[in-house]
């Protein structure tokens, strides 16, 4: 069966006259609205705001880290310059970027609901997430708080004078906009889908999705107890954490590091979805192993539960748990080794393209594979005594965060660029910054792995002179690296008012929402869909198109 | 690993890589051993990137549209997927298994250690050895002796890391840590506080100098501060008024303790525990969760009352307490009377301290 | 309902009048479908508060473990009498609030606000007895933070002759017992405040007769967050009073 598709001339396409984005007018209808479309757009706007706050961050500590000296900031700034960079790219930035922008305007659409089961919980959902990024905007503006994003007791309870109460209340806040999404999620993937949407037609992006939200849902809420801890802590002396008092500082780390582990997988999730979804659709061909890759999400979901301690592998944990612990570590990174070969299952005998989506997800195939291999590394025992707490880690973490998760949603962004915005982007301009960004990203981190074998500590704001040399390369990287996130700020908003018109399906992929108008109305669909085709049915699509009439707008 | 691949090629290896100082030098006993784990972690990442890479170049290249234009619809194969999930698996168990192997052998100190004690606190490290050696951040050493590290942080989190011998271990407030490692090259190595402890986290770095032993002997003999660590704990027994109820009269309150350090000693609930350092210092400061079977509960608690190094300076002098003669002829310091009768010239007599008084 | 039943589903008329209520939202497709997502919703958020609370269970569970004479000495000093009281006011509470839903479900909208009105003032009565147990945990210098004592655990309890009065240093770790008592019961006490809000926002409805036309779904599920933290309490009470009561 023929899967020819050819992308429809762009030049005859219209927008429609009726979308979500001017259904109603006016800065009420945005603010108080229940359209998870336009919170999605809400959320797309708030995050970016934050992600380049935090990126101005990661600029200074490039900058600081020139040179061997405390000579650009004294000590006391940098440590809350990367405080502040860890905290808004951590809880501002990579928790809610794909569930809160890209998974919000779309799971509504590829389960077939007119929207999420809770739309006014949606919306709290963004007011939290603005509330605690003003608190945190405060932290920053009134002196800041150096405790480093993981709050560890007793440096934050009892030895520090910053905001740390307003920093952790802020994190509290995050926090609940979080559990609520993923609470939104649960229930309309659960109970809203079309007739005929059976769970194992769903897109793998939802299947993503439904396990991140799962980690969302159960494991937010222990860090919510921690930070209210630690508030208390800090404010009454409860004495928890407190070894003069009988309580334990370990104690702390277990509770911190039970969420912030599944918090890892809370920000990959969802972009291992956006991959799935792009290397089909660039490939023309479903998912290989669509099952694997469905079981694989919920599989990383729950063995990212009973990991947690390999944070804490040298700070006196039994050596019998540690043995427990690294074990299940290595468990956990098999799902995530059966995706990787799953998406270069699919390109096999695939017809592929090379639009920007399909290149951020080239670069994440790479990125995510070698940051997850040195995830092997520090989740072996014995290497991980000599590699943890130095440059390593932070390479290490960089790498799936960065090079695997904001790629995929750099890809995921440009992928439904034209669903959210009618409009497509400009495609020269956008490969050359995804090009850009990748070699950036690489010449950045990767002397860190060096440094970080050389044994380089993590969270220095001085270091000995002969790990210098590294240290420029990493710095250089930055800069290409800041110039390849700059581009698509310019770019996609530039789209918005000149890029060509995209039609309801320019990618000519499957999946629900490509089968509606672009922007999409603000119900979705004109009547319910009755779903009867498998995921990724490029035959059903191939069918459809040859015999239907091409109307536009 | 020096086994599997020949030394000539190990060595230029090893040699070369810190020649160009992208490698830290070997200078541990256990640092081959963490190299060769890394160097076969780096070996499977090359392999599985290289399987990646070259699926992913190989496929876009032979199957991009121009080539390829029909795409074949392929639902899966139950043979792959179990290939692609027992190969890592198998690869990945090995990583473990030698990972905690390793990890057992860093954690795991021969008996015959020398041990030096650590206090961390923001920001610098005082480290002790038991013949009266202070030194701030930086700590002498012979090569060739295991060495065992008994760490403790005076405020918060700190983490002990000596790159050059691949060992680090987390410095805690309220309980010992110890770590052990045989140095094997004479020089000088970067000492790191590795665990975010505040405002001078970055300064809180130092030296290890490995020594030869006839030139750490020379060190140790000039670097001695006149009275070793068992003695300054000598006088704090006395002066905080230990010897009252611990000494060898038949009715005393307390324990006797001669030879008690790694002895096994039965707690009022029946358990039997080992008395190690951590014991030691813990029942000092919480003395109702160690109360001995057969002594009456009413030891205070000394929270508060002796910082870190003191807790040291008692743990050694209890360590090496083989009698009980210089406890009796030590005179109780806080009651102003001789334990027994007749002091002897021989026993210290520091000046009485005010009660609540923290010793240094 | 499935989607298979949903799209089997033909309506004449009449039965869309009925199926489609003025308090039905667009983005469902009908109210069965409507009503089963707020229920399920209901005990996600209702997961979400176990893993809340469990942390808090999970340093007490650890502390106890290691400080057990200090817990018993410091679960002695609350009024069994005040946590029973407690506990009885709460559950018939809760029984009060499964007859206020059943009052929705038949439509009986003067039973309905009667329930519910019964359930606020069970809830405050609640409320104000922890009031007076946290006033008197202040009196007697047992906050920690802000005039914490020990001097009653290094003497004999007069309530409790048999126990033997602690170490200081054992003494010290009351602190900690009372810090967990004060966090769980607070944390509770603050899901009750909301409950008891929340409770009156539905009353004032109820009023209106929001909830005697068959959209009962606000009335059940705020049944389900009222039992939840009905049985937060129920595990709260013996591990914070009872702990070695026996003698």
């Amino acid at each position: 069966m023929s899967t020819i598709v050819s992308l429809p001339d762009q030049s005859t396409a219209r927008l429609p006259k009726v979308s979500y984005l001017n259904k109603e007018y006016g800065l009420k209808s945005w603010l108080l609205t229940g359209d998870h479309k336009r919170i999605a757009v809400l959320y797309m706007i708030s995050i970016t705001f934050f992600f380049f706050i935090g990126g101005a961050m990661a600029a200074l500590i490039r900058l600081q880290l020139l040179t061997p000296y405390a000579d650009l900031l004294a000590e006391d700034t940098y440590n809350k310059v990367f405080t502040a960079h860890g905290l808004i790219m951590v809880f501002f930035f990579l928790v809610p970027s794909v569930p809160a922008t890209i998974g919000n305007f779309l799971i509504p659409i590829m389960v077939g609901a007119k929207d999420l089961a809770f739309p006014k919980i949606n919306l709290l959902s963004w007011y939290l997430y603005v509330v605690a990024g003003i608190m945190m905007l405060c932290v920053l503006t009134f002196g800041g708080v150096d405790t480093g994003w993981t709050f560890t007791t007793p440096l934050s309870t009892h030895y520090l004078n910053t905001n740390v109460v307003t920093a952790g209340l802020a994190v509290f806040v995050a926090g609940f906009s979080s559990i609520f999404t993923g609470l939104n999620f649960i229930v309309t993937i659960h109970r809203m889908r079309a007739p005929g949407m059976t769970w194992f037609r769903l897109p793998l992006f939802v299947w993503s999705h439904y396990a991140a939200s799962i980690l969302m849902v159960l494991g937010t809420p222990v860090l919510a107890i921690t930070l209210v801890l630690v508030v208390l802590e800090r404010t009454i002396g409860i004495g928890v954490f407190d070894p003069t008092k009988g309580g334990d500082p370990l104690l702390f780390q277990h509770l911190f590091w039970f969420y912030s582990h599944p918090a890892v997988y809370i920000m990959i999730l969802p972009g291992m979805g956006v991959i799935s979804e792009v290397i089909s659709t660039f490939s023309r061909k479903r998912v290989f192993g669509y099952t694997a890759v469905a079981f694989s999400s919920v599989a990383i979901a729950v063995f990212g539960f009973f990991v947690w301690a390999h944070h804490m592998f040298i700070m006196g944990i039994s050596n019998y748990s540690a043995l427990v612990f690294s074990l299940l570590t290595m468990l956990v990174a098999v799902p995530s080794a059966i995706k990787i070969f799953n998406w270069c299952a699919t390109l096999y005998k695939g017809s592929i393209t090379f639009e920007t989506p399909m290149i951020y997800a080239f670069g994440f195939l790479g990125l995510f594979t070698i940051g997850g291999l040195t995830g092997v590394f520090l989740g072996s025992l014995g290497m991980d005594i000599h590699l943890t707490e130095t440059y390593f880690v932070v390479a290490h973490f960089h790498f799936v965060m960065v090079g695997g998760m904001l790629m995929a949603y750099l890809a995921g962004i440009h992928f439904w660029w034209p669903k959210i915005t009618g409009r497509m982007y400009p495609e020269g301009m956008s490969r050359l910054a995804a090009v850009t960004t990748f070699i950036g990203f690489v010449v950045t981190f990767s002397p860190q792995f060096i440094l970080g074998y050389l044994g380089m500590p993590r969270r220095y704001a001085a270091y000995p002179p002969e790990f210098q040399v590294l240290n420029v390369f990493s710095s250089a990287g930055a800069t290409v690296l800041g110039v390849g996130y700059l581009m698509p700020l310019l770019y996609l908003t530039w789209s918005l008012k000149y890029g060509k018109i995209a039609g309801p399906n320019p990618w000519q992929a499957t999946g629900l929402e490509w089968q509606i108008q672009s922007p999409p109305l603000t119900e979705n669909f004109e009547k319910t869909p009755i779903v009867t085709h498998e995921a990724y049915d490029y035959e059903w699509l191939a069918n459809k198109t040859r015999n239907e009439v091409t109307t536009v707008g | 690993m020096q086994h599997f691949i020949s030394p000539v090629l190990w060595q230029f290896l090893v040699k070369w890589l810190t020649h160009f100082a992208i490698f830290p030098p070997e200078a541990s006993s256990i640092a081959p051993y963490a190299d060769a784990l890394y160097f076969f972690l780096i070996f499977i990442s090359i392999i599985g990137l290289g399987a990646v890479a070259f699926l992913v170049i190989f496929f876009s290249i032979r199957y991009r549209q121009s080539r390829n234009p029909v795409a074949t619809q392929i639902e899966g194969s139950t043979l792959l997927e179990a290939t692609w999930t027992i190969i890592p698996l198998i690869l990945f168990m090995i990583t473990f298994v030698w990972g905690a192997l390793l990890y057992f052998r860093i954690y795991s100190p021969p008996p015959n250690a020398m041990n030096i004690y650590v206090v961390g606190k923001q920001w610098m490290w005082k480290i002790e050895h038991p013949g009266g050696q202070h030194e701030i951040d930086a700590l002498h050493i012979p090569i060739d002796q295991p060495i065992q590290l008994t760490l403790i942080s005076q405020d918060v989190f700190h983490s002990f890391s000596v790159p050059a011998f691949r060992v680090k271990r987390e410095v805690i407030p309220g309980r010992y840590n110890t770590v052990w490692f045989e140095a094997t090259k004479p020089g000088v190595y970067h000492l790191f506080c590795t665990q975010y402890c505040g405002t001078l986290h970055s300064q809180m770095i130092g030296w290890v100098y490995a020594m030869k032993p006839e030139d750490y002997e020379a060190w140790a003999a000039g670097s001695t501060s006149g009275h070793s660590l068992a003695q300054n704990g000598e006088r704090l027994f006395a002066s905080l008024g230990c010897n009252s109820c611990h000494n060898s009269s038949p009715n005393a309150h307390g324990p006797n303790l001669a030879n008690v350090y790694g002895s096994h000693v039965q707690l009022a609930n029946g358990q039997f525990v080992t008395v190690d350092d951590a014991f030691l210092r813990d029942t000092i400061l919480n003395p109702t969760l160690h109360q001995i079977a057969g002594y009456a509960p009413i030891m205070p608690t000394y929270q508060g009352q002796v910082s870190e190094d003191g807790l040291i300076d008692l743990v050694e002098y209890i360590k090496r307490l083989n009698s009980s003669y210089r406890i009796d002829q030590t005179i109780d310091n806080s009651a102003g009377q001789p334990v027994q009768a007749g002091a002897t010239p021989g026993g210290t007599s520091a000046p009485p301290l005010a009660p609540g008084a923290v010793k240094p | 309902m499935d989607s298979h039943t949903i799209a089997a589903q033909t309506a004449e008329p009449a039965q869309i009048e009925l199926e489609h209520p003025p308090f039905l939202r667009h983005h469902f497709e009908n109210l069965a479908q409507q009503r089963e997502a707020a229920t399920f919703g209901m005990w996600v958020f209702l997961l979400t508060e176990i893993m809340f609370f469990g942390g808090l269970f999970c340093a007490y569970l650890v502390f106890r473990n290691w400080y057990y004479p200090a817990f018993v000495a410091g679960s002695h000093t609350l009024h069994i009498w005040a946590g029973t009281l407690n506990t009885t006011l709460l559950i018939i509470s809760s029984f009060t609030m499964a007859m206020a839903v059943h009052a929705a479900e038949v439509r009986h909208r003067v039973p309905l606000m009667r329930w519910m009105i019964v359930t606020i003032i069970l809830g405050v009565g609640f409320l104000c007895v922890k009031g007076y147990e946290w006033h008197d945990e202040w009196v007697h210098h047992h906050v920690p933070g802000l005039n914490f004592s020990i001097e009653e655990f290094t003497h004999v309890n007069p309530a409790y002759p048999g126990d033997k009065p602690l170490a200081p240093d054992m003494a010290e770790k009351t602190q900690l017992y009372y810090s967990l008592y004060f966090a769980m019961t607070g944390m509770h006490a603050l899901h009750m405040v909301i409950g008891v809000c929340l409770l009156t926002i539905l009353l004032i409805r109820a009023q209106a007769g929001a909830y005697t036309n068959g959209h009962i779904a606000p009335v059940e599920n705020f049944g389900l967050y009222w039992h939840f933290v009905d049985i937060i309490w129920i595990f709260l009470f013996p591990l914070l009073y009872l702990i070695s009561r026996h003698q």
